[in-house]
């Protein structure tokens, strides 16, 4: 475990160190924000709908009194999905999709030799190979979040007015009531060091693979696993540190 | 002209190398011979600093190499092209993109500059017309000869390559061999060849080294290699029945 932890600082501290030239950097940075980011619009808008109408529908259910207000369901969703789902939940989802991604990617370039091919031309590999990786995703990854927190808060009054579970100015007036902007900062903040999480850590297992395919397979599990355990050991300090 | 000076190296409780001290010359293609799991892989890659060695030194031109730090290092291998095995070109990159690439990094050519060195690299590896196509859409023998290119499109002092011709037919092998001699002798480098092909050996080996469970056991020339008294040596080149008749038949010849 420490031995793992010093060898992700030494891969790090490579990452960070000066590129060779920034305009190459720069380029692949661009192409990252298409492979990482474009193309993880598409689960991210999918899964925040289906999530946002869900928690519409659980919470109606679970508040079935004619003493709370019915726009308290609106306040709800629209909380739950600023505060938890729409950043820690979505992180969790790009680890499993990015993470996979970028342990296999890397880890396959490491098994047929094009790590070392770029190391034999003076490159520093590390920093050339993830640096670019981490800064698409700390950029864009908020984006994403914030696409997130639009489309569940839409899920949720979709499903709320399909099956009349509230009347859409109730789920309005309730979206807008008691809003605290600080929210979004929050989640925010927690998204950008979710994705320097799951960028750095997938790509150290990637990066250090020995063996074959199944080794690359299995980084790519490692990345994931450790991903998403280190996503929610972050969701608790941060909490802890921004919200109480 | 590459020295190395007493390295070895263990992976582990198990020792690859062992003591081995040689000199690859300049302008001559230095071949590395041995079988599996002997130590040749290692041997090279310890020589261009992806494994790191346990003791030992390792001059390029009077450089030393193992007391270099990472950025020294760095511009030390602007100077040397390797060629992989398994031809280690970028998948994702074109024939082109691939060979650019070092260019791209370091040069400060223009880029019609760099188009017209990497069509001189093609061309001079017999690929004209390969430029947009993918290394997943290329033969065996393509692969090896866009990694060549790419391996010189920085004019390095030093050509590295580990077996070459692994996964080739024989003519395709010829093909490869005849290029990594010319390309040295044209441009005067210092070229080590890793292989355990004995065609290899008796085709461009000008200077080669036997290594045997880590330790050097012998080194000569090609034509030094069919007279010499070394049995580990003769136990490997001699294993196929086909060297065994082309010595039979030659002392035959020479009785």
């Amino acid at each position: 475990m420490l031995s793992n932890f010093g060898r992700y600082l030494i891969l790090m501290y490579r990452v960070f160190s000066r590129p060779e030239r920034f305009r190459v950097y720069f380029r692949e940075t661009v192409r990252e924000i298409e492979n990482l980011g474009l193309n993880s619009i598409g689960i991210v808008i999918i899964i925040s709908i289906f999530i946002g109408a869900v928690i519409t529908l659980q919470t109606r259910y679970n508040l079935e009194s004619s003493w709370i207000p019915l726009y308290l369901i609106g306040l709800t969703a629209r909380d739950t999905i600023l505060l938890e789902f729409s950043s820690t939940m979505v992180g969790l989802i790009l680890a499993g999709k990015v993470g996979s991604n970028i342990a296999s990617e890397i880890g396959h370039m490491r098994i047929t030799e094009q790590i070392d091919a770029l190391e034999m031309m003076g490159i520093n590999s590390a920093s050339y190979l993830i640096l670019p990786k981490i800064i698409a995703a700390i950029f864009f990854n908020p984006f994403l979040t914030i696409i997130s927190m639009v489309v569940g808060i839409f899920g949720g009054w979709v499903a709320a007015v399909v099956t009349g579970a509230l009347s859409s100015a109730d789920y309005i007036y309730g979206i807008q009531y008691w809003f605290v902007p600080f929210y979004i900062t929050y989640a925010l903040v927690k998204t950008v060091f979710y994705a320097f999480i799951i960028t750095s850590v997938s790509a150290y297992y990637g990066y250090h693979v020995q063996g074959g395919a199944l080794e690359v397979g299995r980084a790519s599990t490692k990345g994931v696993v450790y991903s998403s355990i280190l996503i929610l050991l972050c969701d608790v300090i941060l909490t802890q540190l921004m919200l109480a | 002209m590459i020295v190395v000076e007493d390295i070895s190296k263990s992976f582990g409780s198990e020792t690859v190398l062992k003591n081995i001290s040689v000199t690859f010359e300049k302008g001559k293609t230095n071949l590395i011979i041995g079988r599996s799991g002997s130590g040749k892989t290692v041997l090279m890659k310890s020589v261009v600093g992806l494994h790191e060695v346990d003791s030992g030194a390792i001059y390029f031109d009077g450089r030393d190499f193992v007391k270099m730090g990472t950025r020294q290092r760095q511009e030390l291998r602007k100077e040397m092209g390797m060629l992989f095995q398994g031809s280690a070109l970028f998948d994702s990159l074109t024939v082109e993109e691939n060979v650019i690439f070092p260019l791209q990094m370091f040069s400060d050519m223009t880029e019609d500059e760099k188009i017209e060195r990497v069509n001189f690299c093609l061309e001079r590896v017999h690929l004209e017309n390969a430029n947009k196509l993918y290394p997943g859409e290329l033969s065996g023998g393509m692969k090896k000869r866009v990694a060549i290119a790419r391996a010189i499109v920085q004019n390095p002092k030093y050509l590295f390559c580990d077996e070459p011709n692994s996964g080739l037919d024989p003519k395709t092998a010829i093909v490869i061999d005849n290029l990594i001699s010319e390309i040295t002798h044209e441009f005067d480098i210092t070229t080590i060849v890793n292989t355990h092909d004995m065609n290899s050996v008796m085709e461009i080996g000008e200077k080669v080294v036997f290594i045997y469970e880590g330790i050097k056991c012998w080194e000569g020339t090609k034509d030094e290699i069919l007279t010499s008294d070394n049995n580990y040596l003769n136990d490997f080149v001699f294993a196929s029945n086909l060297a065994k008749r082309i010595r039979d038949i030659q002392a035959g010849s020479q009785q």
